[in-house]
């Protein structure tokens, strides 16, 4: 993880305003324009009130009544012109943010993934995003009017007697620093708050998936508790957060007018020395006033910025950290071997591990063949069908898909020739059809049911309700565990790839179902190259060739036959699976 | 605005309102709001002084203020004249330097206190605030778990997620920015109103003329911005959903060149988001600019008939100056509150899915008959059940069964005939359309979930662990278990071996995602999970599909030890698991369609036979 520069926001949001420049410098005119209508409607109150009201002149009032309602239309029309581009800004920079984000992530292995949780890279995606948008909208109706209005109240009070207004040096930056460091003192408070908004997120996100565990086991008190501790925990941060920003507002305020008292003061010795009118001492007050709107205006967009900031720092992390999968620079499209898979001299090991979980591991599969992949539990089966599709790298020795290492290979032209049934068959919330389209939008109708045929899915489909198109809930919750299986097999059939990848893919099936879904599936792969992860001998039997991991190692390979004769492991595990044979 | 608006709001404020901190808040923003008001009073009376010494000054000493009034008319300084009239002062005397320091002193004093109770009522408006975000969190959380399982087949994870974290933490941000400044402005323009009237009726009537207008601009631009903000708010629930899936599939995404699609998917759903986001701020932003201008139309107008109403003599010049005065007062937090319109819809918008998703129908109330846990004896019969997902199809109709104390019954059954729905009925994840389950003949629907399911320990198809050490993983079986007990578990699971080789043994911290162990490492972990949890009936559903054959010979040794004595059902397709069952029950489009043991069943030569040869008779692919 790349570590976050302390000052992100700025960076992040030049970065993300510079191709909205031009709709910006509209927004920068009209606020300029409405700004100076603002200065200026006061004195046309005045002028209101001293000429015409106090000398009852009627037409006058109505004349300029019919100016400042002029001013006011002017004023309307470039507030709504620069409330337009400023929700439109910011609405778009909370869009781009998120589509960086997002298509950052996609590109992520899963252990940049779990480097920062999935729930946390959840957060970062949609809330983090959000309080940088919220922060970006209020700059814009608020930034750019506050400095006009304080600085046309600085310079106006500096026309009526510079001495006063010098003391505004005073008060002015004595402001902003207080204000500076209230911002700094918040931002590590937010930074642990956008913490444990992640775990929050993190642990409700558990307890929705495994709702059924833990009510099978009655936990619901404890997960009550745990979330208590947790939301507790927010909390806590919260109300720390919001009592020092909540001090942000009284305190500008209450400082501008205790400063307002000396002023006085210093105006009477002055007015009692000679050197000021009295006029002089109402209208700075008054411009005083101007100062502290533009101020608690200030306020009300700076209240937003350490939270944001922290927010753009977590973002900029995401959006800082490559994936470890780095794709090849000049990617291969042609395979010179279609078909063809094999890996040379394979090591895989987990960042940190001390021992490699595959070592040594050679293999080769061709097309119209099939190999066999057997080993006990945990002894990387599936690591090794992961290296295939480059879920992960090796950390030594090659993997070659059509002859070319996957590193070089064009990502879509890899997707294209490997397809894989994980173990976890995985569907996604949507209907059946979007399922089985997964990774090819285009096919047809017929070929979803065709490969639902070979399946052995047709039949339920068919008698679910809206068939192709039925609901599957996410994670496909709401079908059995061999349905969800079956639709992954069909899935994967639909992408037509020279090579298949099935990875302990009837597990769940029962033993007919299972041996027709192999008998059709026979039929239906033929020409391709076919690698199969099975527990069941009655699966791998007839392969081409059989191989026997242990440990991260080969330890035998061969056919069913040679392996009966040579190998002690697997005949260990054909006899294990014999003893219902022979009852 | 509309009548649901409100609700939801006062449902809303009713949350915060029950809170201490709230009257303290109300009552602090009150003092606050009176010495603020104070302050300029003060600073004007100083300022009057002022003029007074100044006026004393210019004036000889010992004549009266009439007579230097007289004297100035007669200069032809009207204008010094008038001023003179209207303020109190001493000819001849200077500016009264120590009056006007006590004056200020007391001003110093006031805004001083004003801060005081301003910064107090900002730290009870957070706790208030705070303490309802973190009920309303609780109450989310508290409501999942009485929401029936169909709520999550029908909703995406991420959408829940959204409404519990990114609505909330609108609302909150909403109460934030809006609650003291709200309670505050509206304060102040009640006391303003209330001056205006005090001073003319009249003229406060033609100043309220710009209401009317107000109100139906707010409404019509409210009631155009109000659905873009539901549905802002709906598109980041959507997003946070796709996105979710996406992130957590992430690997299956790539291999299958899915990228792009999901990617095409996700920028819908951002599109939307944005659209309607830009859309609501536009409409409720451009409220407050409208606003000043129908405030000015109303300031014109009071301008033009109070000058008539002076010159016909009703009203006096200052009172007119006054009212005009007060009423500019009043355009301040008027502007305040309008500008206020956008950020309290949005934070509506998000309460009210929250709220929607509290509404949601719960599960049907416990029963409250008893049953000691340790006296369960275990005997389960289903009578007659019936059962379906979807109202209009049927899945389990009339089926019974009946397990007697320390039996083992074995469900077998081609994939979706409806074995795992049993055992969701039996742990009651769904209830039963027609018929009762008893145990120890006490229907179970009568009996407290947390009772029946507390008899009942199981592993059930689809292994899920939680983000956490390996040892916590188990535990979760029995609450309070110690470690010996933990590794006993996993050692009867077989799971002993491989947890002692990971870097960090039983404290390995393995995710939520099924990153860390193998597929089959987490099965035998959930395996050494319920045998911790030492139930009188214990529940295999595909327990060791994913296990190899090896392993699972001893895990099965293992679970014939346990069965010992309490009544188990497994659900198995490898026949190997089962034979030794007292009772095989073949189950096919959710019904019993034989029964026996596994010889009885073998020469009846009928489903489980077919079943039991499909075995060993299979080609490789
Ligand atoms: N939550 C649910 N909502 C709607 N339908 C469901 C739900 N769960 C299961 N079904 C449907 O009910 C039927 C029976 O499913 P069940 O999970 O009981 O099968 P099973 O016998 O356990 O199959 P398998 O051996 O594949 O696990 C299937 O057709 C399935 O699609
Ligand atoms: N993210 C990870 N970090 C460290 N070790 C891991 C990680 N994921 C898996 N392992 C370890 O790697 C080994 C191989 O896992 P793999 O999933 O490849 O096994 P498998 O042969 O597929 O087993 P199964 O038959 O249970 O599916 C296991 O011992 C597991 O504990
Ligand atoms: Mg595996
Ligand atoms: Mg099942």
């Amino acid at each position: 993880m790349t570590v976050a520069s302390a000052e992100a926001l700025i960076p992040l949001l030049r970065a993300q305003l510079a191709p909205y420049r031009r709709r910006i410098l509209l927004l920068l005119a009209l606020q300029v324009a409405q700004g100076a209508a603002v200065l200026y409607l006061p004195t046309l109150n005045a002028d209101i009130v001293d000429n015409g009201l106090l000398k009852g002149d009627t037409g006058y009032i109505l004349r300029l009544g019919g100016a400042m309602l002029a001013v006011t239309v002017v004023q309307v029309a470039c507030t709504v012109g620069a409330v337009w581009c400023g929700a439109w800004v910011s609405a778009a920079v909370g869009r781009d943010l998120r589509t960086k984000i997002f298509d950052r992530v996609q590109t992520y292995s899963s252990r940049e993934v779990a480097q920062f949780g999935t729930s946390s890279l959840l957060t970062r995606t949609t809330n983090d995003v959000q309080q940088v948008q919220s922060l970006v909208l209020a700059s814009f109706t608020m930034l750019v009017l506050a400095p006009i209005m304080g600085l046309g109240g600085v310079v106006l009070a500096f026309s009526q007697d510079v001495l006063l207004a010098l003391a505004l040096l005073v008060v002015v930056p004595a402001l902003a620093g207080l204000m500076y460091l209230i911002v700094r003192a918040l931002q590590p408070i937010f930074r642990t708050m956008q913490r444990r908004v992640d775990t929050v997120n993190r642990v409700l996100r558990e307890q929705i998936s495994g709702i059924r565990v833990i009510r099978a086991f009655t936990r619901d008190e404890f997960e009550e508790r745990r979330f208590a501790e947790v939301n507790g925990g927010l909390r806590d941060v919260s109300l720390r957060a919001g009592r020092l920003t909540s001090l942000m507002f009284p305190l500008s305020a209450t400082v501008v007018n205790l400063f307002s008292v000396p002023l006085v003061w210093l105006g009477a010795l002055r007015i009692d020395g000679g050197y000021m009118q009295v006029g002089a001492l109402t209208a700075f007050l008054g411009y005083l006033t101007v100062i502290l709107v533009a101020v608690t205006t200030a306020t009300f967009m700076l209240m937003m910025v350490p939270r944001a900031e922290v927010c753009a720092e977590r973002i900029s992390e995401v959006l800082g950290t490559e994936s470890s999968l780095i794709p090849p620079a000049d990617p291969v499209r042609q395979l010179p071997e279609p078909g063809y898979l094999e890996l040379a001299d394979v090591e895989f090991r987990y960042p940190g591990a001390q021992d490699p979980i595959l070592r040594g591991i050679n293999l080769v599969a061709r097309p119209g063949r099939t190999t066999a992949l057997i080993g006990s539990t945990g002894s990387g089966k599936s690591t090794l069908i992961g290296l295939v599709p480059r879920l992960a790298d090796p950390t030594g020795g090659q993997v070659l898909v059509g002859g070319v290492d996957v590193r070089n290979l064009d990502p879509g032209v890899l997707a294209s020739t490997v397809g894989i049934v994980p173990q976890a068959p995985r569907l996604f919330a949507g209907t059946i059809a979007s399922n089985l389209r997964f990774g090819r939008p285009e096919a047809t109708d017929t070929e979803l049911w065709r490969a639902l045929e070979v399946a052995q899915a047709r039949e339920f489909v068919e008698e679910l309700d809206g068939g192709l198109s039925a609901q599957v809930s996410q994670g496909g919750t709401n079908l059995s565990g061999g349905q969800r299986q079956r639709l992954a097999i069909a899935r994967v059939l639909i992408r037509r790839p020279q090579i298949y990848l099935f990875d302990d893919s009837f597990s769940a099936l029962d033993y007919s179902t299972d041996a027709r879904v192999r008998a059709a599936l026979a039929a239906e792969v033929a020409e391709a190259t076919v690698v199969v992860v099975a527990q069941r001998i009655s699966t791998i039997r007839d392969a081409d060739q059989i191989i026997v991991l242990e440990s991260g190692e080969v330890v035998a390979a061969g056919t069913h036959d040679d392996l009966l004769a040579n190998s002690s492991v697997y005949r260990e595990i054909v006899l294990s699976q014999l003893i219902e044979e022979e009852a | 605005m509309t009548g649901e608006f409100g609700s939801t709001g006062r449902r809303l404020l009713a949350k915060v309102r029950v809170q201490r901190a709230f009257a303290a808040m109300l009552a602090l923003g009150l003092a606050s709001i009176t010495l603020n008001v104070i302050g300029p009073l003060l600073l004007g009376h100083a300022t009057n002084l002022v003029v007074a010494g100044v006026l004393g000054q210019q004036t000889e000493a010992g004549t009266s203020k009439a007579e230097a009034i007289a004297k100035l008319e007669r200069q032809g300084h009207d204008a010094l004249a008038g001023l003179l009239r209207s303020t109190d002062f001493v000819p001849g005397q200077d500016i009264d330097l120590a009056a006007v320091g006590w004056v200020l002193l007391i001003a110093l004093l006031t805004y001083g206190l004003s801060g005081l109770c301003w910064i107090a009522q900002g730290r009870q408006a957070t706790k208030a605030i705070q303490q309802s975000a973190h009920q309303l969190r609780a109450e989310v959380q508290a409501k999942l778990s009485r929401l029936p399982l169909s709520y999550f087949d029908a909703s995406k994870r991420g959408e829940v997620l959204s409404r519990a974290t990114n609505d909330i933490d609108n609302v909150v941000q909403t109460l934030q920015q809006t609650m003291s400044q709200l309670s505050n402005s509206l304060l102040l323009i009640a006391g303003v109103v209330a001056m205006m009237f005090w001073i003319s009726p009249v003229l406060s009537l033609i100043a309220m003329i710009a209401v009317p207008g107000a109100i139906v601009l707010t409404t019509v631009l409210g009631k155009r911005a109000k659905p873009q903000f539901d549905r802002q708010w709906k598109a980041i629930g959507e997003v946070n959903a796709h996105v979710e899936e996406a992130y957590a599939g992430l690997p299956l995404i790539r291999a299958f060149g899915h990228v792009e699609p999901s990617a095409e998917e996700f920028r819908k759903h951002n599109e939307a988001a944005f659209q309607s986001s830009y859309r609501a701020q536009l409409f409720s932003g451009a409220i407050q600019p409208m606003m000043n201008f129908v405030n000015n139309i109303g300031y014109v107008l009071v301008a033009v008939v109070g000058c008539l109403r002076v010159i016909s003599g009703t009203l006096s010049v200052g009172d007119v100056q006054a009212f005009v005065q007060y009423s500019r007062q009043l355009s301040g937090p008027l502007t305040q509150v309008t500008s206020l319109t956008g950020l309290v819809q949005s934070g509506i918008a998000s309460a009210r899915r929250v709220f929607e998703l509290l509404d949601a129908s719960e599960l049907e109330p416990d029963g409250s008959a008893t049953l000691a846990p340790q006296a369960v004896k275990g005997r389960v019969s289903f009578e007659a059940i019936s059962f379906r997902y979807e109202p209009d199809s049927p899945l389990i109709d009339g089926l019974s069964l009946e397990a007697q104390p320390g039996q083992t019954v074995a469900i077998v059954g081609p994939t979706g005939a409806g074995k795992t729905t049993l055992v969701n009925l039996l742990m009651r994840f769904y209830e039963l359309t027609g018929g009762r389950i008893t145990l120890d003949g006490v229907d179970i629907a009568s009996l407290s979930r947390q009772q029946l399911r507390s008899a009942v320990g199981m592993v059930l198809q689809e292994s899920w662990l939680f983000g956490g050490s390996i040892a916590d993983n188990i535990g979760y079986g029995r609450e309070g278990a110690s470690r010996e007990e933990i590794e006993e578990a996993a050692r009867a699971a077989h799971a002993d071996h491989f947890i002692r080789t990971l870097p960090d043994g039983y404290d390995t911290v393995i995710d939520d995602e099924g990153g860390g162990i193998s597929a089959g490492e987490r099965q035998l972990i959930t395996i050494a999970r319920a045998f911790l949890a030492d139930p009188a009936i214990l529940v295999l559903d595909e327990a060791t599909s994913l296990v190899d054959s090896r392993t699972e010979v001893l895990v099965r040794e293992a679970m014939d030890r346990l069965s010992q004595g309490r009544t188990s059902f497994v659900i198995a397709h490898r026949l190997s698991t089962i034979r030794d069952a007292d009772t095989i029950l073949v189950m096919e489009n959710g019904s019993i369609a034989e029964q026996g043991t596994h010889l009885e069943l073998l020469s009846a030569d009928g489903a489980y036979a077919r079943l039991y040869k499909a075995q060993f008779a299979a080609p490789a692919v």
